[in-house]
């Protein structure tokens, strides 16, 4: 039942590596007031992976609706806005496609309106337009979204806290290791820098892939301009580690 | 080749918009093994106060105690009925509610028993990545050699562990901050 070789038990994992150091934000980032009472003050308890830790929800095609990938043709008229197309793949950091996981993004509309009771902003709701899409990657991890360019809004951060224009991306992968919840900005815009949910990335290039990239070869002719935007789960080691094989096996 | 990971943002206030349609509440289908129990709880920040805009995510073993996963390839029963995987946001008090079953024991890497435990992600406005946690049931006799619940200090190892409320139901709470405080998983 498990082809495993030599006596390793069958539920030897390969875990998934940690994320390089200083590409992911802390829990505290006073600049983002809500994080100083909404993060832990004990340091996290690290957990050797078990099969709890390398496996998660996998979603089938079944769950996807034609539409869902075109925020454009989700009511009966056309949204106000730019079109665009948003597509890019996803891969792991060992450069390895991520087929088949579910990718789902939401977003303002082109005033910088979401339709949430929580959003107070003075700019118009669309009526043609939800903001919130879904797909699964295909097998080489590519995905592709048509969509609006979302508008700037305010918030109330700080004086004048203006949000960049941005999509929200939220990913599973093949474990609850990889899962992993983002924003895509878009270049030259000039709010990044005063973003404190931006720069609470500690590495400039960490924080610049955030950016989106205008690309050529995915914007159509007479309709759309194109974005890509690629993402990058953790990647897993290429075998159980040593020290998870159980003691007798140790040399 | 290796890549740099992308990083982490927050799900911010509006997460309801790109994130509802998959509210899974109720995991339990056709033809299930293991009583259905709920699964309820509150989750709180540094000030006691409900957070009502946070998603809280699940991930189980089937009563059998396996994964529907692939990399789960142990010769244990897999439940078309039951895929393990749950969504739900907070409502205006903070709580949430999952209708499950108690999973079975799984093995850690070693082969040795872990205590029957269920794995939470949680998102919220105001954290910029997740956190996460497992959930593990009270009077059951493994929870005591659990490796998990072993690396926790003796002190904080309640925090992982749900309150039988009657008979099958629990409830767990997520304390962010300050006394009482949950203990937050990394791996």
């Amino acid at each position: 039942m498990n082809s495993r070789p030599g006596n390793l038990p069958a539920a030897a994992v390969a875990p998934y590596r940690p994320s390089d150091r200083w590409t992911q934000p802390d829990y505290v980032y006073p600049p983002y007031a809500s994080t100083v009472r909404r993060s832990p003050s004990q340091p996290l308890v690290r957990v050797r992976a078990s099969l709890s830790e390398v496996t998660g929800p996998l979603f089938g095609s079944g769950i996807i609706m034609a539409n869902d990938f075109d925020l454009t043709r989700q009511h009966e008229g056309d949204p106000i806005g730019e079109r665009i197309v948003v597509s890019g793949r996803v891969l792991d950091a060992n450069a390895r496609p991520v087929p088949h996981t579910l990718v789902e993004i939401w977003q303002a509309n082109a005033a910088g309106r979401y339709p949430h009771p929580r959003d107070q902003h003075n700019a118009p709701t669309d009526p043609n337009f939800t903001g919130c899409g879904r797909t699964l990657t295909d097998a080489e991890g590519r995905y592709r979204f048509v969509t609006i360019r979302p508008g700037e809004y305010p918030w109330r951060n700080h004086y004048n806290a203006w949000r960049p224009a941005h999509i929200h991306f939220s990913l599973f992968g093949p474990s609850i290791s990889t899962r992993l919840v983002t924003q895509m900005y878009f270049p030259g815009d000039p709010l990044l820098e005063f973003d404190p949910m931006y720069t609470s990335i500690p590495d400039e290039s960490a924080r610049a892939r955030l950016i989106s990239a205008f690309d050529w070869e995915t914007t159509i002719p007479e309709q759309a301009l194109g974005y890509r935007f690629d993402v990058v789960l953790r990647g897993r080691e290429e075998t159980p580690m040593e020290n998870d094989l159980p003691k007798a096996a140790r040399p | 080749m290796s890549l740099r990971t992308t990083a982490s943002q927050t799900v911010g206030p509006y997460l309801h918009i790109g994130l509802t349609w998959l509210i899974t509440t109720n995991l339990v289908g056709e033809g299930v093994t293991g009583a259905p129990i709920t699964l309820g709880g509150r989750v709180t920040d540094a000030d006691g106060a409900p957070v009502d805009d946070a998603l809280v995510e699940i991930w189980q073993a089937n009563a059998h105690g396996r994964y529907d996963h692939p990399d789960d390839s142990r010769d244990v029963p897999l439940e078309a009925g039951f895929k393990g995987f749950g969504r739900v946001p907070t409502d205006a008090s903070g709580r949430f509610r999952f209708t499950t079953v108690k999973p079975g024991a799984v093995p850690d890497a070693t082969g040795a028993w872990q205590a029957p435990h269920i794995n939470v992600t949680i998102l919220m406005r105001g954290m910029l990545k997740h956190l996460r946690a497992r959930i593990y049931f009270p009077d059951d006799p493994a929870n005591a050699t659990d490796p998990v619940l072993r690396a926790v200090p003796e002190s904080r190892r309640g925090t992982l562990v749900a309150e039988r409320k009657s008979d099958g139901e629990f409830e767990w709470n997520v304390v962010l901050q300050g006394d009482g405080e949950t203990v937050f998983l990394d791996f």
